[in-house]
């Protein structure tokens, strides 16, 4: 460029042109580019998957058709007027119109994170028009993603509310396939008598949700009873959980194959005869067929075996004489892990892959609401059972209406979940005139008009009313909010979380107690725990957590070199290795100590055990 | 012992360490969270956990080091002497004063002194001068122009960047590393005292006008080396506390001054770490499990170290009882 080349005032501005990030060239006038290539995009000559942006600091403009980019479809503006018409849309209802017909003609646009951001204006609404905006937002809940956009009231919720309120509905139990008597899921919930909520909105019907529902309408009370629901715990209804309010089924499916090892060698599905090594007690087999396999409809308790099964040994032992006897193979049977209660649902044997026999066994167990359960509603208001009250101990309305649950009133106002309390209200609205109530964020029917509906039934328009104690009969002093909202079942059931553990297997490296659920193993009693103790001065009790109720070996010292001895078998006595030396003292340690001994010795340190006496 | 008092003592045995640590560690892991920012305003001295932190490891320079200075008694309350004492202490350079412009073509450097400023601070063009020949000794020329110096050298570039960063570096007045000092009246007493950037002691001391016994500065280690190992325990003492009640998380004094005493007992300042009180622990396993586990076991292998087993770490390690609280006691037959 010429040194004196300099801008002229009003001249167009010039920029920088890149395609997907990589230089393109120079443009003289970017408005105009920028205009044109729009133009041609949305008229069908540029292909419809590239997206400008603009930047006018930088002098830049970009060009966009890589994959990877957020799109998302606009009605486009015309000279302060929508391209979608009356007649798009009837046709579209009628069906001589399709989505794609729209976006061929240019009356709907995609727009990526970029172009949103620079050249487009976009309307909110259709009366929002001016001569200046280039799109028209399709709907203002389209600014919501899916699930957001099937809550009630989301706009009266905070968002942080909506993002677990999100996470929290795909936790819900409900009817999640039509053909799950046929499947065989390793895990599923199957949720008895779902509803549709009495409260839902536009997408959520379109989306045919109602005809899956996954959740039940509750009537809510916000009040604490007696400390049971205080921190998020909520209070059931026990008559209304008899009545089979959040019940729900849980499957899960063990399988196993006939495997086929090198060597010509097979399992062999079968009920284990006792000379099999590893033979389990003669009552965890009782339930099974002749073919080894278990019965349906029999109750299962822990360790019952599910299919029997017998497998060649794993190491090939020396042929002995009169060719591999039946002895040698070892148990391999499928067993209930712990915690599993249930009743056999169906049984299913075919093929594998690889041509084996293969069976699969589903088992079911009921899930009936019980302490611990956790529920939610569709605000990110979630909580745990704490108690079950008799229905004749909950308070009632004048009308003898008794709450299915309640929360706690803290839940409320630092959660700022005010949906939650309009859906109780327009829950209340629907039982009453038998119909859905709209809560679609932006256009829903307004609370106002839930208030007067709800006076006109006789109602107090705030949704309280006068509770009476279910104990002692006598008027609450507060009026309580009452409502109806849907609530969720979601999938954390204590019955399949608790676990216990007094003894139980060890880890083999270590002799520590093992970890987690599945291996029965203990709970860790860690760092910070044992400066807890340190802290207290419970001397006895670190001791017995981290030795005594751990890893503790009784160690051989050479009280002569102090390395640690064996027990020298043909001798029958202690001996060391070392120094050869028979003076040999027992002492307690921990079996990690023992392996630290052993880490430092393979170091080519010698630790040395100084024993003697305690003083 | 009166009874009060013997009530009040700790039990022998109690575990004091675990709890200070505790005591500590638990608002501290709360600092992290909500460290107190004041949106906007640039923090003069870090707060919360960076200093808590710096403290604990017993940095030989706090990030930002303060001194306040007090004047003795009888100018306590003269803000002017105040203010004669601050310009007097507060170092300056050549660099401070003037602009030092390079001719790498001419092979001079032009230096033009801020005569507003130097008259405030009672520095004469001549005074520069001085002090930029006794810098060079017997290189180059030098010029008088009113505030101009213009100084002539017969070297290449390199050497005459070099002798220009020098002579900016040459010091005109006051005391290495005392910068920004600001007179503050104590509300309470009405007395002025000097706050000032940076720490040195030692150089302080040949001031007159101030209240030596009185002065005061956050840089632990400069407390140590010049009023001894009880004043910088004291010291750590006092900067905990601040740092603590500052953001609101007051811990019992107790605590804080067994970590400074801990810290403070082998004679230095020691920082709390594998460097110092956990690094300088008697017993190898102890060290061991703390931080760099096989240099002690190595070096533990070639010095022959035994461990008599008399702390908590290694007790728990193989799995006796720890010499703490209920172990404390032992049961002996009579005779």
């Amino acid at each position: 460029m010429a040194k004196k080349e300099k801008k002229e005032k009003g001249a167009p501005a010039r920029a920088v042109v890149y395609l997907n990030g990589m230089y393109l060239g120079f443009h003289e006038n970017a408005a105009q580019l920028v205009r044109e290539i729009v133009e041609k995009r949305q008229a069908g000559e540029l292909t419809r998957t590239l997206n400008v942006s603009y930047n006018e600091k930088t002098g830049e403009i970009h060009l966009n058709t890589s994959g990877g980019r957020i799109r998302r479809p606009y009605i486009v503006v015309r000279n302060g007027k929508p391209l979608l018409t009356k007649e798009h849309i009837e046709k579209l209802r009628k069906g001589e119109m399709s989505w794609d017909d729209l976006v061929a003609q240019g009356v709907i646009d995609y727009l990526d994170a970029e172009e949103e951001g620079s050249i487009a204006l976009i309307a909110m609404n259709e009366e929002d028009i001016t001569e200046e905006h280039t799109h028209l937002e399709i709907d203002p809940l389209s600014i919501t993603g899916v699930i957001v956009s099937t809550f009630p009231y989301p706009d009266h919720n905070s968002s942080p509310r909506l993002t677990m309120a999100s996470a929290m509905m795909k936790q819900s139990l409900g009817l999640y396939s039509v053909n799950f008597n046929h499947r065989l899921d390793s895990r599923a919930h199957l949720m008895f008598y779902p509803q549709a909520p009495l409260v839902n909105t536009t997408s959520y019907t379109a989306l045919n949700y109602d005809k899956r529902p996954a959740g039940q309408n509750f009537v809510v009370a916000v009040l604490s009873y007696y400390g049971y629901n205080m921190s998020d715990a909520v209070v059931l209804n026990k008559n209304a959980i008899d009545r089979a309010l959040g019940r729900s089924v849980f499957f899960k499916s063990y399988e196993t194959e006939e495997r086929r090892y090198p060597g010509g060698q097979k399992d062999k599905l079968m009920t284990p005869s006792p000379n099999i090594v590893g033979y389990r007690e003669e009552e965890l087999y009782r339930n099974l067929d002749e073919d080894g396999i278990i019965l349906p409809e029999v109750e299962i308790k822990p360790r019952d075996v599910l299919i029997g099964k017998v497998s060649p040994p794993r190491f090939m032992e020396e042929v002995a004489t009169f060719g591999i006897t039946e002895e040698k193979r070892r148990e391999n049977s499928i067993t209930a892990k712990g915690g599993d209660y249930g009743i056999v649902d169906s049984v299913m044997v075919t093929e594998s892959l690889a041509g084996n026999k293969l069976v699969k066994v589903k088992l079911r167990s009921l899930k009936i609401p019980e302490v611990g359960d956790k529920f939610a509603s569709r605000h990110g208001q979630k909580g745990v059972i704490g108690y079950l009250a008799p229905q004749e101990d909950l308070p009632f309305t004048k009308d003898g209406i008794v709450p299915d649950l309640l929360i706690n009133p803290h839940a409320i106002p630092s959660r700022m979940t005010a949906g939650h309390i309009i859906e109780m209200l327009g829950g209340k609205v629907a039982c009453m005139s038998g119909r859905t109530v709209n809560g679609t964020m932006f256009s829903g029917e307004k609370e106002q008009d839930l208030r007067a509906e709800l006076k006109r039934y006789g109602f107090q328009e705030n949704g309280e009313e006068i509770l009476y104690d279910g104990i002692t009969g006598q008027k609450l002093k507060a009026t309580i909010f009452i409502g109806v909202i849907y609530y969720q079942k979601l999938h954390h059931l204590v019955s399949n979380k608790m676990h216990v553990r007094s003894r139980g297997p060890v880890q083999l490296l270590t002799h520590q107690p093992t970890e987690g659920k599945a291996r029965e193993g203990g709970l860790r009693f860690g760092e910070m725990e044992r400066d807890c103790l340190i802290g207290y001065g419970a001397t006895q009790l670190i001791k017995e957590r981290l030795l005594e109720e751990s890893d503790k070996t009784i160690a051989i010292v050479c009280a002569n070199c102090g390395s640690l001895g064996v027990y020298d078998f043909a001798k029958r006595r202690e001996t060391c290795p070392v120094c050869k030396g028979t003076r040999m003292e027992r002492v307690e340690i921990s079996y990690a100590f023992k392996l630290l001994l052993d880490e430092i010795k393979s170091l080519g340190i010698f630790p040395r055990l100084k024993v003697g006496d305690k003083k | 012992m009166p009874k009060i008092k013997q009530d009040s003592s700790i039990d022998a045995g109690e575990a004091v360490g675990i709890i200070a640590a505790q005591s500590l560690g638990e608002p501290g892991t709360q600092m992290t969270m909500r460290t107190f920012h004041y949106a906007g305003v640039a923090e003069q001295v870090p707060l919360g956990l960076p200093r808590l932190i710096e403290l604990v490891d017993a940095r030989r320079e706090p990030a930002k080091a303060l001194m306040d200075i007090y004047l003795e008694h009888e100018h306590r309350k003269d803000a002017k002497m105040a203010q004669k004492i601050a310009s007097e202490i507060e170092y300056v350079t050549i660099g401070d004063l003037c602009s030092v412009v390079e001719n790498f073509q001419k092979k001079e450097l032009r230096i033009t002194v801020d005569t507003e400023y130097a008259s405030s601070k009672g520095i004469k063009t001549a005074d520069v001068v001085k002090k930029m020949r006794e810098a060079l000794g017997k290189e180059g020329k030098i010029m008088t122009k009113k505030n101009l110096i213009m100084l002539r050298l017969n070297s290449n570039c390199q050497k005459m960047r070099k002798t220009s960063m020098k002579i900016r570096a040459v010091q005109m007045k006051g005391i290495r590393g005392l910068a920004r000092a600001t007179i503050i009246k104590d509300e309470k007493t009405g007395e002025y005292f000097i706050r000032v950037g940076g720490s040195n002691i030692s150089e302080l001391k040949k001031v007159d006008g101030i209240d030596f016994s009185r002065i005061y500065t956050n840089n632990i280690r400069d407390i140590e080396k010049h009023f001894g190992i009880e004043a910088a325990r004291n010291a750590l003492v006092k900067e905990i506390k601040q740092v603590m009640d500052l953001q609101g998380l007051p811990v019992d004094i107790r605590h804080i001054m067994l970590i400074a005493d801990a810290m403070c007992a082998r004679g230095t300042v020691e920082p709390v770490g594998r460097h110092g009180l956990s690094g300088g622990k008697f017993s190898v396993l102890a060290r061991a499990a703390f931080e760099e586990t096989i240099k002690h076991l190595v070096n533990a292998s070639i010095r022959g170290e035994e461990d008599p087993l008399n702390g908590v770490t290694e007790n728990i390690i193989i799995g006796q009882t720890v010499k703490l609280g209920t172990g404390k006691v032992r049961l002996a037959m009579k005779e």
